[in-house]
């Protein structure tokens, strides 16, 4: 497949922003019916290059050469470039929840005479497009009614409406569940065989090992190599080799845990919907941490892992109805997020654009947001400790940034997840309950984000990981609890447990 | 051009909306044979817009947690009332009745505060229905009649400082004043620039800090001077002093203070905030609570300036307060905004109507003009603001628009932001 022609060149693409070269002279082609796959560390600059591509960023404001089916391109902005056929489906969703699918697929591209929306041709051409993708919804259902993994074909079932030749994801994955994710990919291999060109961002090397026909590996905003993947001579190995600049003997830093007391207990929590009155999210949960452990919560997106975290972090979730909460063997009522933070509680949420960051922040604000008590007297903040301990955070957590001072918006997606992290390091919690740590963090980053993890359980903290990766659970905790419809279905010795038998109880009720 | 960055430091809009203020006096300066630039004129500015001035501050911070107060107008008429009553009918002396406005307008403040915090009425809806409350509140008081105020208040109003000293031919306090005002300046900046270098920072070279001190100095000298050398008697107003006074102090709230983050976070990203155990509803409480407060020390120099109180007291005053925010670059969506972009943005309007006042421009153009530089200022906000964030932001978080037509119009300002 990958000897097809080219349909796209990009040639010595820079791209500059104040005080960050985030694409340094990059040039990739992509062969016409091929999936190629984009990699590289977080802030390597693949976001980046694509808005380029897709004209998010205009013509005039980067340099290089665009050159797509034979012919250079200027786009002014998105419009243009779909309107030359490429459509770029970002990583946050652009879906609309309120308007129904149907509404959703044609805004923007409505079927209007004279301007009245002919909703019927409409519907008929939805039906149509949705069967490309293996949809078969009701296209007058809200979007908001239907999981992350549907809305993400529906976005590319509203791409296919544009009638596009080239097809930009960037990672569209990395809130999927495996089933979901499973089937996007054989979507896209079934869009390939009709001959759409695609291009792929993913942190997820086990897919892009498996779909790709070939391979771009950026490296600090400069492109590194190009792999042709021929009958699975890639492995993950060999992507990470570029994307590091070394190999990883190992994906999970080796770590002998030193267990101690309980610190931490729930027992018999309750928690009801906000929303839907009588629908339990937790229903009587039982767990505990030791001091230097690292508990997992394993189950399926959907299972009311976050819901039940969330309302123990000083109930900022749902109703609650029941259940206590010991520390050190002491109960303790922990009833807004203040008091969760004052006992030592600190939650990563899993959503850091919309939980866990004011954008409009900027670094050096965002890491003494949550821990703003231990810099301040009497409510007026020491400056100076709050630029010290930002400083601080940078360093260790290696945040690539100009300065503390710029924006946490302008920050990659992993580098803002570093920020939020800090934020909460900051607060120097005796328990920290990590919500998807490393969800759209590239593999280097994760590593050195469990090496974070290790550390804090070796500083006597307990730490509580919700992952929907199994493999992560698995390398990372030395417990890990099954949850099934905000039930607690299991638990397990990490160092016995396999992938097998954390789904058999992560799926089953009678467990 | 990095030159020029340097000079303005991270501040470039403010310092652009101060340079287009210059601007703007030298033209009216030009047109009026100078006689805006009198001291008398000056004077005027300051006790005739102090209202103005004093409210934005307080409007700033409801405006940056994402909500906005239509009542600190009819508020500001109450207190008048009230304060100016109780000296008349209950006998209370000046400082009691001023005492006394402070204490009804905190009230109402937090009756506001209460329906938008513990309630969850809207600041919209809320204000709205104080707004004909307070001003219906306020006729059935005053019952039509026009109340005086003791000279003290007059003073406070409209006053100026006591002269006293050697015989310079000018006025020594303002002398005084402006000295400490340029010498403040100047030690903040070392102070500043110290810091940095110690926190191993970089700073710009030694003479971008001596050129961008010398300007200001030069400012405040001028200004000072401008004050000092007025009809025997004048000086900086008292209200001017009063506007300082204050100006310094909600900076450092904006700045420094944990209430002051908690807004700026509240407005920023409401539900990251609540995550990150910031109080909202207090943040709510106290926001709207400050903005009658100051509603009620802005009517207490206003009856002061009139010398009684006025049926139409506080008539339309937060259209003005509400435009000299948005001018000061504030957005709607929240988040973003400075106390001194505030008061910048407050001066302008002042100098602006003032101004066309002085050039005999009727107050149908000034109103038109007024209202076409406030659109104007908003779009170029929009459009130069170095990453687009208040309007993005504020339309993801309400889904208004879709994301694609955003993140467009965030990189068609950037060639732009590039040529500043
Ligand atoms: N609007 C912006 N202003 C300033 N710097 C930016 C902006 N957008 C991106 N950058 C910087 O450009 C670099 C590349 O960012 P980009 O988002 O392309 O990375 P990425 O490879 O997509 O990373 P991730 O895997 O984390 O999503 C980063 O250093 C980032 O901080
Ligand atoms: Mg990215």
């Amino acid at each position: 497949m990958s000897d097809g022609p080219v349909i796209l060149e990009m040639k010595s693409i820079t791209k500059v922003f104040p005080g960050v070269r985030a694409l340094d002279n990059v040039s990739m082609s992509v062969r016409a019916g091929e999936i190629h796959a984009i990699c590289g560390e977080n802030g390597a600059g693949k976001s980046t290059l694509m808005k380029v591509l897709s004209g998010v960023y205009p013509h005039g404001s980067y340099e290089g050469d665009i050159i797509f089916e034979g012919q250079e391109v200027r786009f002014a902005n998105i419009r243009a470039s779909e309107h030359a056929g490429i459509a770029i489906i970002h990583q946050e969703l652009a879906l609309i929840p309120e308007l129904s699918v149907t509404e959703n697929m044609f805004l923007g591209n409505e079927v209007a005479t004279r301007g009245v929306i002919d909703w019927i041709a409409a519907r008929r051409r939805v039906v149509e497009l949705l069967a490309r993708v293996g949809l078969d919804i009701d296209p007058d259902i809200a979007i908001k009614n239907i999981g992350v993994g549907h809305q993400q074909l529906v976005e590319i079932a509203k791409a296919l409406a544009k009638d596009v030749r080239l097809l930009i994801l960037d990672e569209p994955t990395s809130a999927l569940n495996e089933e979901e994710t499973a089937n996007l990919l054989d979507i896209l291999r079934s869009l390939r065989s009709r001959g759409l060109t695609s291009i792929m961002i993913s942190h997820k090397l086990n897919e892009i090992a498996a779909i790709a026909d070939s391979i771009t590996i950026l490296r600090d905003g400069k492109t590194v190599e190009t792999l042709t993947v021929e009958d699975g001579s890639v492995n993950e190995d060999r992507i990470i080799r570029g994307m590091v600049g070394r190999s990883m003997e190992s994906r999970f830093p080796s770590h002998t845990p030193h267990i101690g007391e309980r610190i931490f207990e729930v027992r018999d929590w309750v928690v009801e919907h906000p929303q839907v009155p009588g629908r339990l999210v937790t229903k009587h949960a039982n767990f505990y941490v030791r001091a230097g452990e690292i508990v997992g919560f394993a189950g399926l997106m959907g299972a009311g892992r976050t819901e039940m975290a969330r309302s123990i972090f000083g109930r900022s979730y749902g109703i609650w109805h029941g259940g206590q909460i010991y520390i050190d063997g002491r109960e303790v009522e922990v009833t807004s997020v203040k008091e969760a933070i004052a006992h030592g509680i600190a939650y990563v949420p899993e959503d850091r654009k919309m939980l866990g960051l004011n954008l409009l922040d900027t670094i050096k604000g965002t890491i003494s947001s949550a821990g703003i008590d231990r810099i301040s007297k009497r409510g007026v903040i020491d400056l100076e400790a709050s630029a010290a301990a930002a400083e601080r955070y940078r360093t260790a957590m290696r945040i690539k940034a100009a300065s503390v001072d710029v924006g946490v918006s302008t920050l990659s997606g992993g580098n803002q997840q570093k920020v939020v992290l800090s934020k909460w390091m900051f607060t120097e919690p005796r328990l920290a309950i990590l919500d998807e740590p490393t969800r759209g963090i590239d593999v280097g980053a994760k590593y050195e984000i469990y090496g974070l993890i290790n550390e804090l359980a070796d500083q006597g903290k307990g730490v509580v990981m919700i992952s929907s990766e199994l493999p992560e659970l698995l390398g990372v905790c030395d417990r890990i609890y099954t949850v099934f419809e905000g039930r607690i279905t299991g638990e397990a010795d990490a160092r016995t447990a396999t992938q097998e038998s954390l789904m058999r109880q992560m799926t089953d009720t009678a467990a | 051009m990095k030159a020029l960055r340097q000079f303005f430091g991270a501040n470039m809009r403010q310092y652009a909306l101060f340079g287009f203020l210059i601007v703007v006096m030298a033209f009216f300066a030009w047109q009026t044979g100078g006689r805006t630039l009198h001291s008398e004129n000056l004077q005027n500015i300051i006790i005739g817009w102090s209202y103005v001035l004093v409210m934005a501050l307080g409007m700033l911070f409801v405006i940056v947690m994402g909500q906005i107060d239509l009542a600190p107008g009819s508020v500001a008429a109450v207190v008048g009332i009230c304060l100016a009553l109780s000296i008349k009918d209950w006998g209370f002396p000046w400082w009691a009745g001023i005492l006394f406005g402070i204490a009804v307008g905190t009230a109402i403040g937090m009756w506001q505060g209460a329906w938008l915090a513990y309630i969850g009425v809207p600041g919209f809806i809320t204000t709205l229905a104080g707004q004909m409350l307070f001003r219906g509140l306020d006729q059935h008081i005053s019952n039509g009649q026009s109340v005086p105020v003791p000279p003290q208040i007059v003073k406070i109003g409209s006053g100026f400082l006591p002269d006293w000293g050697p015989h310079t031919g000018f006025n020594n306090p303002t002398l005084v004043l402006g000295v400490i005002a340029m010498l403040a300046v100047i030690y903040r900046e070392i102070r500043r620039r110290g810091k940095i270098v110690r926190g191993g920072g970089v700073v710009p070279p030694t003479w971008v800090m001596v050129a961008r001190l010398a300007t200001v100095v030069a400012a405040l000298a001028i200004l000072t001077i401008a004050f000092a050398n007025g009809r025997p008697g004048t000086s900086f107003p008292v209200a001017g002093v009063i506007i300082v006074l204050l100006v310094i102090f909600y900076h450092f709230v904006e700045t420094r203070t944990t209430i002051g983050r908690g807004v700026y976070a509240v407005g920023g990203n409401k539900a990251a905030a609540a995550l990150t155990g910031i109080n909202i509803k207090k943040v709510y409480f106290i926001a709207m609570t400050n903005m009658s407060f100051l509603a009620a020390v802005a009517a207490i120099m206003f009856v002061g300036k009139s010398g009684s109180t006025g049926l139409s007291d506080g008539n339309g005053w937060e259209l003005d307060v509400i435009a000299a925010v948005f001018v000061g670059g504030a957005a709607v969506s929240g988040g973003v905004g400075t106390v001194v972009g505030s008061v910048i943005g407050g001066l302008f309007m002042s100098i602006l109507s003032n101004g066309m006042f002085v050039l005999g421009v009727g107050s149908d153009w000034s109103a038109m003009i007024r209202g076409l530089v406030l659109l104007v200022a908003v779009a170029f906000d929009l459009y130069s603001k170095a990453q687009g964030r208040p309007s993005i932001t504020g339309a993801i978080m309400r889904g208004l628009r879709s994301r694609r037509k955003e993140t467009q119009g965030e990189e068609q300002v950037r060639p732009e932001v590039a040529k500043i």
